[in-house]
């Protein structure tokens, strides 16, 4: 009974890691979120169970995290996405100072202490245009599916000019730059670049300092990370591979390793 | 017998009308804008022409409006759709003095003097909030097309509370109500309810004076009028040129110009 998980109901995508007492993540899965909240929560926690080759009974605690965090019954007890995003940072990189984090429908801009604690941050969760869902309009327009987005982008060379003031409106200009036939890469870049330009607006926000780590679902095409590196002109950390969406997941795993190991230490201290 | 035209290109649809001299609509097209504005242009006017049994040569002027009206090739010259919604909303009801346009991708409020001349206006320009489009993405998301949205909410009780402003996140919130086990009426009626909110704050910005019509493609959704209605608290001129009111200024305009080159002429003869 030493095993936690961290529950990231996003709002595209329901992420869960389960940790041993060691810190090491040993099983994780993920679904898309669509609206049944509950259920979605049950799946992805039932398949990192699996794929961690344990029980239910193995997990001692569990802490959910992301926007729907309220909806579902399973855990233990809940912390906010900055929260568990902060912790799941330091724990690819201690230096972590300021985190970007963009997700499907929200980017967040937090500002960490040497703690890991939260001391500022600043959101959009309410335009599209600042967050993924951008990215997925813009693809769409074009007759691509997200899961196009990292290979088309890839091959560009140069970005196309995307104004990126909304969602909506960018149809218009990706519908200009189809008919006078510039590349639909281009336009993908054009609007990675967009994004960026808001997201260090964001970081701006928060009075940034490094070190600076990129988590969420949409860091994980390569070309936004390059473009955010270019217009901070400075490095960035980003967690390995995949797990750069699991991020927030594995914080709240942490926080839940936290949580037993002070409930047992108080339990062995009353006996 | 002169004619003018005004063709409107709107960001969703482009419209076409022909007037004669006594400022009678001789005929009007419709058409979608698409991705080839510049076809989409000519595809309306030449329509308006079939349907009005004209030649081309027949129309003296022609005025092109609306976001694209750059595109309209063969046009004379170009009037900004404010413009020429107020001076349409103007024409088919003269008492007009608030004009709610609500289009494809925007929604304006604009005062007019009674001969249609702006005295102020404003309009969503950063985001697609509030406009035509809240409605499509509602549509879509919901699968049930554009025109029966209106009669579609019109039949709900308890309006749903639409809390996202954009309009992306709008079809996920539609989806997520549905989700919840709420009847798709009362959804859209919450989606008509949040669009009236929005489109009212915009036309208390400008000052709402009475008589308001109501123009523009969003103006045939019974729903968006009694909402609009209510919210205003008073009943909105709309009527079957409320689609048209922009190409229909235009024509106006149009028709003005060319009333201005015979002028001189008209001086001459009665001077002889």
């Amino acid at each position: 009974m030493t095993f936690t998980a961290g529950i990231d109901i996003g709002s595209t995508y329901t992420k869960a890691v389960i940790l041993d007492r060691d810190l090491r993540i040993v099983g994780r899965a993920m679904e898309p979120t669509g609206f049944k909240l509950p259920q979605v929560s049950e799946r992805a926690f039932a398949r990192a169970i699996e794929a961690a080759g344990l029980t239910r009974e193995d997990i001692a605690y569990l802490v959910a995290t992301g926007f729907g965090r309220h909806q579902v019954t399973l855990p233990d007890v809940q912390v906010t996405d900055l929260t568990a995003g902060a912790r799941g940072a330091a724990y690819f990189f201690p230096n972590t100072r300021t985190i970007l984090d963009v997700g499907g429908q929200t980017m967040k801009a937090t500002r960490v202490g040497d703690d890991s604690k939260v001391k500022s941050f600043r959101l959009n969760d309410k335009c599209a245009a600042g967050t993924g869902a951008f990215l997925e309009k813009t693809a769409r327009y074009m007759g691509y599916d997200t899961s196009e987005i990292g290979p088309l982008v890839a091959t560009s060379k140069t970005a196309a000019s995307i104004s990126g003031v909304c969602a909506v409106f960018a149809e218009s200009e990706v519908i200009n730059h189809l008919s006078e036939g510039m590349a639909p890469a281009d336009i993908m870049h054009g609007a990675i670049v967009s994004l960026v330009g808001r997201s260090v607006q964001l970081m701006k926000r928060v009075r940034m300092e490094p070190e600076f780590t990129l988590i969420g679902g949409i860091l994980r095409f390569e070309r936004m990370v390059d473009v955010v590196r270019q217009q901070l002109s400075a490095d960035v950390n980003v967690p390995p591979g995949d797990l750069v969406q699991f991020t927030a997941a594995l914080g709240a795993a942490i926080l839940g390793q936290r949580r037993l190991a002070s409930l047992q230490a108080s339990g062995a201290g009353a006996a | 017998m002169a004619y003018a035209a005004g063709v409107d290109v709107g960001s969703t649809q482009t419209k076409a009308v022909i007037i004669d001299e006594q400022r009678t609509i001789v005929s009007r097209a419709l058409t979608d804008t698409g991705a080839n504005v510049i076809r989409a242009a000519e595809h309306a006017f030449q329509e308006a022409l079939r349907s009005g049994d004209l030649r081309e040569e027949e129309v003296e002027y022609v005025v092109g409006t609306g976001y694209g009206r750059y595109k309209v090739t063969f046009g004379n010259t170009q009037v900004t759709e404010i413009s020429c919604h107020g001076r349409g909303a103007v024409h088919m009801f003269p008492k007009t003095r608030t004009v709610l346009d609500m289009g494809g991708q925007d929604t304006k409020a604009i005062r007019v003097t009674n001969t249609g001349e702006i005295v102020d206006f404003c309009m969503n320009d950063k985001c697609a909030a509030g406009t035509g489009r809240f409605l499509g993405a509602a549509s879509s998301a919901l699968d049930i097309p554009l025109d029966q949205l209106g009669p579609t909410a019109l039949r709900g009780e308890r309006p749903v509370k639409i809390s996202t402003t954009c309009t992306v996140f709008a079809e996920s919130e539609v989806l997520s109500w549905l989700g919840k086990g709420k009847k798709i009426e009362d959804i859209l009626l919450g989606v008509h309810e949040s669009i009236g909110t929005r489109s009212i704050g915009l036309l208390r910005r400008v000052g709402i004076e009475d008589e308001v019509t109501f123009t523009g493609g969003v103006a045939r959704n019974e729903a968006m009028v009694d909402t609009v209605n209510r919210r205003c608290g008073m009943t909105v001129n709309v009527g079957e040129e409320s689609h048209y009111m922009g190409a229909l200024g235009a024509a106006l305009f149009a028709l003005d110009r060319i009333v201005a080159s015979r002028a001189p002429a008209k001086v001459q003869g009665e001077a002889s």
